[in-house]
């Protein structure tokens, strides 16, 4: 057999975190000038295949990882991304790595400029040598040739359209010579549809000059029309992998979303009795500009009473729709509770509204690290509904009524004992807590206002799992026992599809569409897709 | 390893490790210069602890100006030169109302200007200022977030040597204010002797004083020793012994508690501490805290930090008032330059940082760095009397001063890592 | 007429200085060839340093408050030199060779202070020169003498004894006249024996009153002094950092001043570049103190390098550089126009009111500068 080697083959790898398995055996093969989607929804191991692939140094960090990876038939094993890029692998990030201040030719030359012989400064190595500004844009003009974009090498990245810079920095990985394999991450996302057609030509470009492409996005449609090969992970799995003949966008959605029926940690929920009905909050041409979770025109009724879960990939704006609701971000569009329109971005509105918050970014917004379990339990009520308080609470006054610490250490102990939260104490700091009662914690201070509504973003992200039935649980009784509505928002669609009544799909900044949780799988991985169902 | 210990016997435990090494290093120190002072000097040591106190009192209040700053996330203020201007401006225009014809268009009044009304006009008269330049610079920090300090210390520069500028051209008429050449603009340094000198030092003052029936009463509860104001301290020891012992002796030991002072910074700390607990007082806290956490309940930032601020600079202005009455002058131009960065190592040496402080901080800070600075100084001079490298070794405390100073803020600045990578 | 705003509003500070100074001249009725002598002299003896800040915020460390470190050890050269007598050039140069290891160590742990201290690095700087400045006065009024075997009496402190010797004490002095290098870089020829071949060769050349000094006279009056080998010194640098920011290492620094993550991304190692860029600014500081001390002749053993820092921000501000930018034409339009300044609120002061009017406005002006383009910057960057 004198066929040559495929550009890089992954064998079997496997990855633990501290004991959690997010790659169980992985294969794919990449053949030169091919391109290949990897697909996969949030945390199907995705990302750590591409630390694995790229060296990163948080692989080796945390116990490296078992299987082969090959490039072009030799073993490698890059101990860091500068290894691997030596070794002929280029990556197109989501987020530029460009510098602004900087030339195209400068961008595309960062750290591997050529540069003039010298004789004097031998001694110093290369970090004397002068830059050799012809080479430098005929090599960049060279480069931005090969993927036809037509733009002086001269001129600043600052002064480029947003659409453009995707284009500069494939141009520098093109113009690495030794370049063999090229992956692009969601290339697409921040691009026109006028863009993204350019980026899809060039793409095929690139790979019928003999470069493999691994190409992992989330929208479907370009997978069909780009792809030659296309390998789907689950849960760090590889569930299905073929020519692209062989599959189609139902086949694929299907795939990645498929229910794992071995994974019954939380309650599946009986039907309830009455439907809610009346609605409680409209939703009218939402935008929020959360960066990378913004939400662009969005429309939504959520009924009184009911869980309704938001779901979707990162990035698409699922996130964006809370916190755009609490005020937290820039938010624009018509917002009415109960009937009465919301002043937008004003938090106190949104709280005095009846809305309560649990973050998604626990330690960030939700809690102070070192302050106490009960100070965070009670600033909030303080604040916003004058609770513990001794003193005056109405008038001029009103901002001297002092803080009451015996009743707010009282119902700190009793929010304890209710959520199980494990703790030495009230007085403990909640940065020492772990993630799971941390949360807890969380959930204790948004129910201390007194909510309509609570909106969960992430509830059960990064506890273990006891916390997690524990945290839905009580996501549940506070719904049927209380009249409680509830906005979850959810990367994991199990959980959503496990408590909520009603789930809406978010993809790009908009809700592609509303499901039942007992919809089939298929039209989930659809919507998740940006197609229609 | 966890063995069970009584619960008196570990929150002793806990004190001692709470109050921190660094604490504990310069309270091991000062027991050491106390110890050499009454072992190899002529010292009197109850005059040094009565000294200690005064100038604890003296710079309180204006380490306690630091507080709500850090405790609002604004860091430490450096701008509060600004405050401390303002306070000079209080104090100066009131004493100007002991001329015949003030600024050349009012009455005298030496309501206004002497005693305790003049000390209060004093007060009258800086503190909407320092809350007007307060807001303009809170406003200005509030623009310039993460280079706070930075801004702040070039703002206290600047307002001192804009002041500086003004201090000349103040069409002042007093004889006790103006300079002597040129017949305007406001010497460089003002004495205060028949204001309001030592006002709060010095009371509760003796019934031969002119103090009230009450008043006097206090005084006799803390007469420790030599209570005639001026003399204070002055009276020498006949003996080495008499010296030494630091146990009230009524004549000698030059021991003196200024009650007032005391009484107005620790009154003010207990406000402030209170302040904390009120809800408007914590929503600062969770302000500096967690901003992000603070905007999410629907707590106005920036009105926060700014308020912190109006706070600190009106604070600055009441603690010069009060340093200047018990140093027994206005220092104009540029004596004030560099106050900000010891009231700021006082702060920090008493356990606080860029983003916590207490109102304890504010108390132990002040008590031991004042502490070790007032019996630092002539002690070492003292020992090195008699050396022929006195005039040089002399300088060993202003040395140590500045090593052990801006030693302290570099640490507290280098311990918090930064935000942007 | 919008271009004109934008170029107005990019140039407020120079601008301004550029309108305080004329008021100044105009109504002090300042004679301007007088002005023109005095700023030029200051602009030679203190634009080395000013150039000395451009490579950290190049780097993206803002500016260099630490060069004051910088500056004391291009003082501990001095002082060297003043106790080793070592005049002339050969000293200038011998205290340059002591200064440069003692300027690359303290750049050093600078640095890795600022790598610590990131995005803090400017209020560091400040504290750092104020702690520094506390070390600086232990080791040279106490150690000095005792401990560290300095030994020329016009070094020391001096006590006179009853028996009418003089025997040297603990600590430097607090003035020293640095007679044996005085003006060495501006009057070179000066500082030869005047009966040497050099100062003959020269008085052949360019007669007998040339001492390496060009007077510029114009209309019968002097209005500048051109000190050749100063300025030369100082082009050289000039062209030796634009040569430097396009060599390999330079881009390196001009990346991680641009986007430190981006640099890390690509490869560069951020943290040795910065603290390289403090390294080299140090060293620069400690050949720009020199260059200062010897035009003034007279070293305040414990004061000349407390507002080196300061002085010099204040200058490279007034160019129009910026917190994250600036240029070697930055540096000497802002030297020139904050010297003019600092020569006309001066001079006009003490004319128009009293001598320290125009001390205290010197001040001021330089607080508010720096004040006001730090605000300025942090404020522009706020807002994206």
């Amino acid at each position: 057999m004198t066929s040559p080697p495929p550009a890089l083959e992954l064998d079997g790898i496997r990855k633990e975190y501290y004991g959690n398995v997010v790659l169980q055996g992985v294969d794919l093969t990449l053949a030169k000038g091919e391109i290949h989607a990897l697909l996969g929804e949030n945390g199907a191991g995705k990302s750590t295949l591409m630390n694995i692939l790229f060296g990163m140094p948080v692989i080796a960090e945390t116990g490296g990882f078992d299987g082969e990876v090959r490039l072009a038939g030799a073993p490698v094993a890059f101990g860091s991304p500068e290894e691997a890029m030596a070794g002929g692998i280029g990556m197109v990030h989501q987020e530029f790595m460009l510098i602004p201040g900087f030339t195209v030719a400068e961008n595309i030359k960062l750290n591997r400029e050529p540069l003039r012989p010298t004789k004097v400064f031998k001694p110093f190595g290369n970090a004397l040598r002068r830059l050799d500004e012809g080479v430098m844009h005929a090599d960049a003009r060279a480069s931005l040739d090969r993927i036809h974009l037509d733009l002086s090498s001269h001129v600043l990245i600052s002064a480029l359209p947003v659409g453009h810079m995707q284009f500069i920095e494939i141009a520098r990985e093109v113009d690495k010579s030794a370049i063999k394999v090229l992956v692009f991450d969601e290339p697409t996302a921040v691009l026109t549809e006028g863009e993204a057609e350019t980026l899809l030509g060039i793409m095929r470009e690139l790979a019928e000059q003999g470069i493999a492409i691994l190409f992992i996005t989330h929208r479907l449609e370009e997978v069909m029309r780009v792809a030659d090969s296309v390998t789907i992970l689950r849960d760090g799995q590889r569930v299905w992998s073929g020519p692209k003949q062989e599959t189609s966008v139902e086949h694929i959605a299907e795939t990645m979303v498929g229910r794992d029926l071995e994974s019954d940690e939380v309650p599946v929920l009986a039907a309830r009795d009455e439907k809610p009905q009346t609605t409680i909050l409209e939703v009218r041409d939402l935008a929020v500009a959360m960066p990378g979770e913004s939400v662009r025109g969005l429309d939504l009724d959520i009924r009184r009473g009911e869980i309704f879960g938001l779901g979707g990939l990162a990035g698409q704006g699922k996130i964006g729709v809370a916190n755009g609701l609490m005020g937290l971000y820039p938010t624009t569009g018509s917002v009415k509770v109960n009937g009465a329109e919301l002043r937008l971005n004003q938090p106190r509105e949104s709280l005095n509204a009846g809305m309560s918050f649990v973050s998604e970014d626990r330690r960030g917004v939700g809690l102070i690290l070192d302050e106490s379990i009960e100070m965070n339990i009670a600033i909030p009520a303080v604040e916003v509904k004058s609770k513990f308080l001794r003193g005056p609470r109405s008038g001029w006054l009103k901002s001297f009524g002092w803080f009451d610490g015996t009743a707010a250490r009282r119902h700190a102990e009793s929010m304890i004992e209710r959520l199980d939260i494990r703790t030495m104490g009230p007085s403990q700091a909640v940065g020492r807590l772990s993630g799971g009662n941390q949360q807890k914690v969380c959930l204790a201070r948004a129910m201390v206002l007194d909510p309509d509504i609570l909106l969960v973003s992430e509830p059960t992200r990064g506890i273990d799992v006891g916390a997690k039935k524990l945290v839905l649980d009580l996501l549940v009784e506070l719904n049927r026992e209380h009249g409680l509505t509830v906005i979850m928002t959810s990367s994991e669609l199990m959980e959503l599809r496990s408590v909520c009544d009603r789930i809406a799909i978010v993809t790009e900044g908009k809700v592609a569409g509303i499901l039942p949780p007992d919809a089939p799988d298929v039209k989930f991985g659809l919507l998740m897709s940006g197609e229609a169902v | 390893m966890s063995e069970s210990k009584s619960p008196i016997v570990e929150k002793i435990r806990e004190g001692v490790i709470g109050f921190g090494m660094a604490r504990w290093i310069i309270v091991a120190f000062l027991f050491i210069i106390w110890i050499v002072a009454a072992l190899w000097t002529d010292e009197n040591l109850g005059k040094m602890f009565g000294d200690c106190l005064v100038r604890t009192g003296m710079n309180g209040v204006l380490v306690l100006a630091l507080l709500l700053p850090v405790r609002a996330g604004n860091g430490l203020n450096f701008g509060l030169p600004l405050g401390i201007v303002c306070g000079l401006i209080g104090g100066i225009i009131g004493m100007e109302f002991a001329a015949e014809e003030p600024f050349g268009i009012f009455a005298t009044s030496e309501f206004l200007s002497r005693g305790w009304s003049g000390f209060i006009f004093a007060h009258v008269v800086a503190l909407p200022l320092a809350a007007l330049c307060g807001l303009a610079l809170g406003w200005l920090v509030e623009r310039v977030r993460g280079q706070e300090m930075m801004v702040g210390i070039y703002v206290g520069f600047g307002a001192i040597a804009g002041m500086c500028v003004i201090w000349l051209v103040i069409p002042v008429k007093s004889q006790e204010l103006v300079l002597p050449i040129g017949g305007h603009g406001v010497r460089q340094t003002v004495l205060i002797d028949d204001y309001y000198t030592r006002i709060l030092d010095h009371w509760p003052r003796s019934a031969e004083e002119g103090a009230s029936a009450p008043e006097a009463l206090l005084h006799r509860v803390f007469d420790f020793g030599t209570m005639e104001p001026v003399e204070a301290g002055n009276a020498k020891p006949r003996t080495r012994a008499e010296a030494r012992s630091w146990v009230p002796h009524r004549k000698y030991t030059g021991f003196f508690v200024p009650v007032g002072v005391l009484l107005y910074w620790l009154g003010m700390c207990g406000l402030l501490a209170l302040f904390l607990r009120t809800r408007i007082g914590v929503a600062m806290t969770a302000a500096g805290s967690n901003p992000d956490f603070a905007r999410s309940i629907g707590i106005h930032v920036p009105r926060m930090r700014i308020a912190s601020m109006v706070a600190s600079t009106m604070l600055g202005a009441v603690g010069i008032l009060v340093y200047s009455q018990s140093y027994g002058f206005y220092q104009l131009y540029k004596a004030p330059l560099w106050m900000a960065f010891p009231t700021v190592a006082a702060l920090l040496l008493g356990g606080a940082s860029l983003k916590k402080a207490s109102v304890f901080h504010v108390i132990i800070g002040t008590l031991l760095f004042q502490s070790l600075l007032t019996t630092s100084l002539p002690v070492v001079n003292t020992l090195v009397k008699d050396s022929a490298y006195a005039s040089s070794l002399s300088n060993l405390p202003e040395i140590a001063r500045l090593i052990i100073q801006n030693g302290v803020i570099l640490y507290a600045l280098s311990r918090v890592t930064g935000g942007r990578k | 007429m919008n271009r004109l705003v934008a170029f107005l509003a990019a140039n407020v500070v120079p601008i301004m200085f550029l309108g305080i100074s004329a008021a100044g001249i105009i109504m002090a009725d300042l004679t301007l060839s007088s002005v023109s002598s005095d700023v030029s002299e200051r602009v030679f003896r203190n634009l080395f340093l000013v150039l000395s800040l451009i490579i950290p915020i190049v780097a993206g460390l803002g500016l260099n408050f630490g060069i004051v470190l910088g500056a004391m050890a291009g003082q501990i050269g001095l002082i060297l030199i003043q106790n080793g007598k070592i005049g002339g050039l050969e000293g200038l140069f011998v205290a340059t060779a002591g200064s440069i290891p003692l300027a690359i160590l303290f750049g050093y742990l600078t640095g890795l202070l600022f790598n610590r201290t990131r995005g803090r690095e400017m209020i560091t700087g400040i504290i750092l020169g104020f702690f520094a400045n506390g070390i600086y006065q232990f080791v040279f009024l106490i150690l000095a003498g005792p401990v560290i075997p300095l030994h020329a009496e016009d070094v020391l402190l001096t006590k006179r004894n009853l028996d009418g010797t003089v025997s040297p004490l603990m600590g430097l002095r607090v003035t020293m006249n640095l007679t044996m290098i005085e003006a060495a870089l501006d009057y070179p020829l000066e500082h030869f024996a005047p009966d040497g071949w050099i100062r003959k060769m020269s008085a052949s050349m360019f007669g007998d009153r040339f001492a390496g000094s060009i007077p510029i006279r114009f209309g019968g009056v002097k209005w500048a002094t051109i000190p050749i080998l100063t300025l030369l010194t100082n082009v050289a640098l000039c062209f030796g950092l634009t040569w430097f920011l396009r060599t390999k290492l330079g881009q390196d620094l001009r990346a991680v001043g641009q986007d430190s993550h981006v640099a890390e991304v690509s490869g560069i190692r951020v943290d040795r570049c910065r603290i390289i860029a403090i390294i080299m600014s140090m060293v620069l500081a400690a050949m720009g103190q020199i260059i200062f001390l010897q035009n003034m002749a007279v070293m305040n053993t414990y004061q000349s390098h407390e507002q080196v820092g300061f002085y010099a921000i204040a200058a490279l501000l007034v160019g129009g550089a910026t917190v994250s930018r600036a240029s070697i034409w930055n540096a000497i339009f802002g030297t020139i126009l904050f010297h003019l300044l600092i020569v006309v609120v001066s001079t006009a002061g003490s004319r128009l009111e009293s001598p320290q009017i125009g001390e205290y406005l010197r001040e001021f002006f330089a607080y508010a500068v720096i004040g006001v383009t730090l605000a300025l910057h942090a404020w522009r960057s706020k807002r994206g």
